[in-house]
């Protein structure tokens, strides 16, 4: 097992290497600069702005520098925000993003995982098609269209709860974590229906039917573990992405959260800004798909036995 | 409870800080709030609260990049700079002309070219310590020194050596035409006598920083340090920084050693970064916010026809224009660039794209820059457009090469641009291709003038009208469309400065812009309005040109809370 953890956590520098050196070239390629702005800038200035910034040294030798400096655990300071670092706007941002993504996770977990559970129950009736049919229009909806429609409904006719802010009022994490898990909720109910139809077909279970078990006892103390295999395989790359696509919920609610400043990093051409939340969310997105493999592998004895041998 | 725990204590604070007799009674006022509070009032909104505890609730737009004068550009910034600090004139909002601020009072030389400021004879840090003649020398040296890299420099350009220290053509200090004869008086020569002068000094660009917390936190001109950060920061403005939680909020208090202190009526605002202006506008409709910074257009028609709206437009010191790139055929024929201009229905345009929310443009000078009215010297006129087109070589379109129009990504760019496509198409008969570029994209391209015609504006940055005419003169730095004629030079850099009253120098510039709009390298399209949602509260924030919120007048009236009901 730990030599599995540890092959693993080799494959992921290059692959963090590769991400960080596509990125540093692909953002001084784009056109323009975060210098340039609708006024002209006066050249001694634009001179003095590279320099304190070390844009005036070769391209190759930036590079190097910057990897020194991570290598350090530095990212930087920003360029859009003068007088704060990468590593501050990052740690700023990341607490309310992370929470949100949590509460987005539970949602998701909570309504899909029931969902696709119930559905594959009877599968091929109304019981099935219902809620499969919910998960699908889930799919489809942005979260650009759900969140406005749910802050009219919840937040300006019926007045229930706030429409934007993140910890400021009691109640304003509701909507922004609802319409963020939704999308994810609907991925998971197909999921789990899936995997829990595969299982129900097997073996082990047509014995524990023939144990006499009720049908409620084979699906939780049988079914269930194996079924929800392909969520929890899921539940990594889900939160990483969580983390990395809140942008647009972030923005609908004002939440003070990284995404925002990620991708305003990119129209301002905020090169370090760039390349420190792409590195730090890509290598959470490596930590977060290692981890599920390993609670896959918890859950799984078939896959535990091939990597201890392995 | 609704609001943070902070903004409490701030309500409370004020009262222990504030040395004025009339904050007593505000003071059990806002015990006795807090007291409610307690009692747990849970949902009660940011303006019912902020009405009694004398804290507004402003929508700021973008998060602001921070706070250093001498750092950074853009408005949400200014709104803050101008609250917490203070140049040495302020703007009146009601009139836009210059009152005293750090300085007292100043007197003009003879020959308008030395100005002597006097300083506030009560001016503070908001460490009590005193804002001196000296302050501005140290910080007027530290705005234009290269290693600085100021993007307003140029701001101070007017100031003898200014252009040539900020350019390292000189490296002694000691020869920028500012000095301290003493602690209380500063001597200020300038290049030339230059009218808007004290209009500039309101400018955050040419505001004082506090050299001894600047010098504690690092070097003058290292634009890194954190002396700007809440704890740190010492300013000389009506308010001082208390926190500041990056996306979420910047809440500033009343400074108890302002030197007009009296005249301060919040005990705090609270700015919150709202660059989603469909959020922005939800927020202000549960009463969450006082002011928005924006409203959405489409909202428009809905809240004009409120009784008592809240809406409030006005016109704002700001041009929409298409850049016409005078180097490439065809548009370096005058013909065909009067012909496209005349072949816009502005009036339309307006009033159907925008909602009727701005005013059409026929100068690159808004309208009513102190007193100043630009010529038009044209309208809609197709007829005219036609011939003048086919008199260039492209009757009814005939042979026409070809255009693009160059927008940055944007959805009102975009429409305004087809719209104007369309009338081109409809009254000229020619194809004009739309190109949308991402906005450094866009920028990169009109610096470079690699386009036909490019969308553009420009905002004001002091109430002159100087400051839209000096940009095409030849080789301007934002002129991006290679007009130059040494006539318009002449006009602007030589005999404007020199006029002996604003009635000669407004004529100056008249024939000026006269000149500029016969030859066209520009079409102005409309000229901006500012458009903000104010809770009826909110008193003491005039609508001006500058959309300039001078926050030291501003106070909050208690009043019931507005239900603003949309169809």
């Amino acid at each position: 097992m730990w030599r599995f953890v540890g092959g693993r956590l080799l494959q992921a520098i290059p692959v963090i290497l590769a991400v960080i050196t596509v990125t540093f070239f692909l953002v001084r390629i784009a056109p323009g600069g975060p210098f340039d702005s609708e006024k002209a800038v006066i050249p001694e200035v634009k001179a003095a702005l590279e320099a304190q910034y070390r844009l005036d040294l070769p391209l190759g030798q930036q590079y190097l520098a910057y990897l020194s400096d991570l290598a350090r655990g530095e990212l930087g300071p920003s360029f859009k925000y003068p007088g704060r670092s990468v590593n501050e706007l990052i740690a700023a941002g990341l607490p309310a993003t992370a929470e949100l993504g949590a509460y987005a996770l539970l949602v998701a977990v909570l309504l899909g995982g029931l969902a696709g559970v119930f559905a594959s129950l009877k599968p091929n009736s109304a019981q099935d098609y219902i809620p499969m049919s919910v998960a699908m229009i889930g799919i489809c909806m942005p979260t650009f269209l759900l969140g406005p429609l749910l802050v009219l409904v919840f937040g300006i006719h019926l007045e229930w709860l706030p429409v934007s802010g993140w910890g400021d009022m009691p109640g304003d994490k509701i909507l922004p974590s609802l319409t963020l898990g939704a999308a994810y909720a609907a991925y998971i109910a197909r999921l789990s229906r899936a995997g829990m139809l595969e299982v129900m077909s097997q073996d082990y279970i047509r014995t524990a039917r023939a144990k006499g078990l009720p049908e409620w006892q084979v699906v939780t103390r049988h079914a269930l573990r194996g079924g929800l295999i392909p969520v929890v395989a899921f539940l990594g790359p889900a939160f990483a992405g969580l983390l990395a696509g809140s942008f647009v919920v972030e923005t609908i609610f004002q939440i003070p959260g990284l995404g925002r400043f990620y991708v305003q990093a990119a129209f301002n051409r905020d090169y370090t800004m760039i390349l420190g939340t792409t590195v730090f969310l890509s290598t959470l997105i490596v930590l977060f798909n290692l981890l599920s493999d390993i609670l896959a592998a918890w859950l799984n004895p078939r896959l535990r036995a091939q990597y201890g041998e392995a | 409870m609704n609001l943070p725990r902070e903004l409490l204590a701030l309500g409370r604070k004020t009262g222990y800080f504030s040395p004025m007799p009339r904050c007593f009674p505000r003071y059990l006022l806002l015990l006795a709030a807090f007291a409610g509070l307690l009692a747990c009032s849970a949902g009660e909104s940011n303006v019912a609260q902020g009405n009694r505890d004398g804290i507004l609730h402003f929508g700021n737009g973008s998060e602001p990049q921070g706070l250093d004068p001498h750092v950074v550009t853009g408005v949400p910034e200014s709104k803050l700079i101008d609250a917490m600090f203070e140049g040495l004139t302020r703007k009146n909002p009601w009139t836009l002309e210059p009152e005293p601020g750090a300085a007292a009072s100043w007197e003009f030389s003879e020959d308008r070219r030395v100005i002597t400021f006097h300083m506030q004879p009560e001016g503070r840090w908001s460490n009590g310590e005193p804002v001196t003649a000296h302050d501005f020398v140290w910080s007027w040296r530290r705005a234009l020194d290269p290693k600085m890299g100021n993007l307003y420099a140029y701001m101070l350009y007017p100031v003898l050596n200014a252009e040539a220290y900020a350019t390292g053509m000189l490296d002694d200090p000691e020869l920028l035409g500012v000095r301290a004869l003493d602690a209380m008086t500063l001597e200020v020569t300038l290049n030339e006598p230059t009218p808007y002068f004290l209009q500039l000094m309101d400018h955050y660009s040419s505001f004082a920083v506090p050299r001894a917390t600047v010098e504690e936190f690092g070097a003058a001109t290292d634009r890194f340090t954190r002396w700007t950060r809440a704890g740190n920061i010492v300013s000389n403005g009506p308010f001082r920084l208390l926190q500041w939680q990056l996306n979420r909020r910047i809440v500033v208090e009343k400074n108890p050693h302002y030197w007009d202190a009296d005249t301060v009526r919040l005990n705090g605002v609270v700015f919150y970064p709202t660059e989603n202006l469909v959020s922005e506008e939800r927020m202000f409709r549960v009463n969450q916010l006082h002011v928005s910074n924006d409203v959405p257009l489409a909202k428009l028609p809905d809240y004009r026809k409120l009784k008592d709206s809240p809406l409030v437009e006005a016109p704002y010191l700001g041009t929409y224009f298409y850049l016409l790139n005078t180097r490439r055929p065809p548009l370096d024929d005058v013909r065909v660039r009067r012909a496209l201009s005349l072949a816009l229905d502005r009036e339309s345009l307006t009033r159907n794209v925008l909602h009727g929310s701005n005013d059409p443009a026929y100068a690159i000078t808004p309208p009513g820059t102190l007193g100043y009215q630009p010529p038009q010297l044209f309208s809609f006129d197709p007829e005219q457009a036609r011939r003048l087109l086919a008199e260039a070589g492209y009757p009814d379109g005939a042979d026409w090469p070809g255009l693009e129009l160059t927008y940055n990504t944007s959805e009102s760019h975009r429409k305004i641009a087809v719209a104007v496509q369309q009338m081109w198409k409809d009254v000229l008969n020619i194809e004009v291709t739309l190109a949308n570029q991402e906005w450094k994209v866009y920028l990169d391209s009109v610096s470079e003038m690699n386009f036909d015609v490019a969308r553009r504006g420009w905002i004001g940055d002091y109430v002159d009208p100087n400051n839209f005419l000096d940009l095409y003169i030849s080789d301007g730095g934002n002129n991006n469309t290679g007009f130059a004629d040494p006539v318009y030079d002449e006009m602007i850099l030589r005999r404007a400065p020199q006029a002996a009253t604003k009635e000669e120098r407004f004529a100056i510039f008249h024939e000026a812009e006269t000149r500029l709009m016969e030859q066209m390298p520009i079409i102005p399209i409309y000229t901006y309005a500012s458009k903000h949602l104010v809770h009826p509260s909110v008193k003491g924030m005039p609508s001006n040109l500058m959309d300039f919120v001078n926050m030291k007048y501003v106070d909050l009236e208690p009043m019931p809370l507005a239900e603003f009901e949309l169809e």
